[in-house]
């Protein structure tokens, strides 16, 4: 045979390969959309978005949960990210020297892959216990320990990418350390650090475990960080393992919801930072 | 030709080591850098000429593991004393590497950058210095009607071009410059070129080289290294017509590196 020839079909066996293994992939992603699509779409309605959680056999919707979801999630990632951003900082940038910045990049590692159930009963020990009640505080700090993970591990990642000889550059010209971080670096990889933000939103909105045992869940309006805390992952939780069909329906919706709303983020940011990024 | 220009030292180089961790990359450099002229530093690669550029403006001092031994005067201070405040040393010694580095940020902004770190100026005299700068870099005609834009939408030359009015913008004494032409094409690197011989007038220029026609063809004096070693300084045009060492001799004439 032909080298040629030869080639010319060891590519094309990989290439049906990896496109094989891509189908695979899509094909339970694919089915996945079209359940929720198909179970949760035709009970969407205005009630979903007006409406408390009901109980059951009664007219309701997931506004409380919505709400819940929503407070807890911006409280989470307005705590997390400035902390993970200066620790992506610290170890991209100053960690060159001595041990402190190998440790804290092992923890960070544990604590990324660490199961969030257990981050769940941390917060649970150390805040719900001494508290002795649930509260959207206590949940948005659990998901703040998620965030904190991912949002250093991208950010120095990202850091890591800019070349060092950009870094030169700006204290070539006599630029303090935290100069070139602010205006030089920062800048450069500030497509990839939103990215990294992103990541860990998503992360968090599905998350049931940690919330399940810190927030808890709300029957009723409220907008009282203080007070226990009504959310999507958990309510989706409760109205599956109850045996009421509209019960399920709204179960349904919830699910959907979070699963577009962070699809809807995911294209919107990618939209946003393509626009400006194109001149790179 | 240098005849009428004064010899003073800008930079005297005494008995520098300069170590990579444990690897010993340059050893004992006595070298004393003629102010307002261009000093060319040749060699094969790994030789420790970018090394011994890097030590001019204390770059080594960002990574932990690199250290420099001896000294460095310039103008009557040892630079390498610990002593100095780096970035003012470095608003004095402009540097521009290898491959462009515009930063991420609008081609005014680009020159704007240095020059706010020393010093404070209003508005219409930061336009006056930012038009000045890149006039002198030969780079405003092309860029006049879009200041604004991303400085990472130049091309290559243009970049590096760019860098270069960025490092004089600061109005430095010294400009360093590390292979500045190697990564562009040859109509780009004769206008760098033309370049470093006009800024000759007001700036003590140091280029480290690949190309010998280019050490040659800009440089008044010439120092050949290899392997961390000076083998032998003088002015370029008894470099390379009679020089006194064989190596130099061999390497200029294309018999090794």
């Amino acid at each position: 045979m032909n080298l040629y020839t030869k080639r010319r079909i060891i590519n094309a066996v990989n290439l049906s390969l990896s496109m094989a293994a891509m189908a695979f992939g899509l094909f339970w992603l694919g089915w996945i959309l079209w359940t929720l699509i198909d179970h949760g779409f035709s009970s969407i309605s205005m009630d979903v978005f007006t409406k408390i959680t009901p109980a059951p056999g009664s007219n309701g919707g997931l506004l409380n949960a919505i709400a819940g979801s929503l407070f807890m999630t911006v409280a989470g990632i307005a705590i997390g990210t400035p902390i993970g951003i200066f620790a992506g900082i610290y170890l991209a940038e100053y960690g060159q020297r001595g041990w402190l910045a190998p440790a804290t990049r092992f923890i960070n590692d544990i604590l990324l892959s660490a199961p969030s159930l257990v981050i769940g009963l941390f917060v649970y020990q150390i805040f719900v216990a001494s508290t002795h009640h649930f509260s959207g505080w206590a949940g948005s700090f659990a998901l703040a320990l998620i965030v904190i993970p991912v949002v250093v591990r991208t950010t120095e990642n990202m850091l890591k990418l800019v070349p060092n000889s950009l870094r030169e550059a700006a204290a070539a010209l006599g630029a303090h350390q935290w100069r070139v971080i602010l205006f030089v670096t920062l800048r450069a990889s500030k497509a990839g650090i939103v990215t990294g933000i992103l990541l860990a939103l998503s992360r968090i909105s599905g998350e049931t475990a940690p919330l399940l045992f810190t927030a808890l869940n709300n029957s009723f309006w409220n907008a009282n960080m203080n007070a226990p805390m009504a959310n999507l992952p958990v309510v989706i939780f409760q109205f599956t393992m109850s045996p009421y069909d509209d019960w399920h329906k709204l179960a349904w919706v919830g699910a959907l919801l979070i699963t577009f709303g962070v699809l809807g983020l995911n294209i919107l940011t990618r939209v946003l930072f393509r626009s400006k990024t194109n001149l790179h | 030709m240098e005849s009428t220009k004064s010899q003073k030292a800008k930079i005297e180089v005494r008995n520098l080591d300069f170590y990579y961790g444990k690897y010993h990359a340059l050893r004992s450099i006595n070298l004393s850098i003629p102010e307002k002229m261009v000093t060319a530093f040749i060699g094969p690669s790994g030789c420790g000429k970018s090394t011994l550029l890097r030590t001019m403006n204390c770059m080594y001092s960002l990574y932990p593991h690199q250290r420099a031994a001896g000294e460095i005067v310039i103008d009557g201070e040892n630079i390498l004393d610990g002593k100095r405040d780096l970035n003012s040393l470095r608003a004095r010694i402009g540097m521009v590497f290898q491959k462009p580095t515009p930063f991420p940020m609008s081609i005014y902004d680009n020159i704007a950058f240095g020059v706010k770190l020393h010093e404070r100026l209003n508005r219409s005299d930061m336009d006056d210095r930012v038009e000045w700068a890149l006039k002198k870099a030969a780079l405003w005609d092309e860029v006049k009607d879009k200041l604004k834009q991303n400085g990472n939408s130049l091309s290559g030359g243009q970049q590096q071009r760019l860098c270069i009015a960025r490092g004089i913008a600061v109005k430095p004494e010294v400009l360093l410059l590390d292979e500045p032409a190697s990564a562009l094409d040859p109509i780009s690197t004769a206008k760098v070129e033309e370049l470093i011989t006009e800024l000759k007038d007001d700036y003590t220029i140091v280029i480290v080289t690949h190309n010998m026609q280019q050490a040659a063809r800009v440089s008044d004096y010439t120092a050949y290294l290899y392997l961390g070693e000076l083998i032998e300084f003088g002015e370029t045009t008894s470099i390379f017509t009679t020089p006194k060492q064989k190596a130099t001799e061999d390497y200029i004439t294309g018999r090794f590196g």
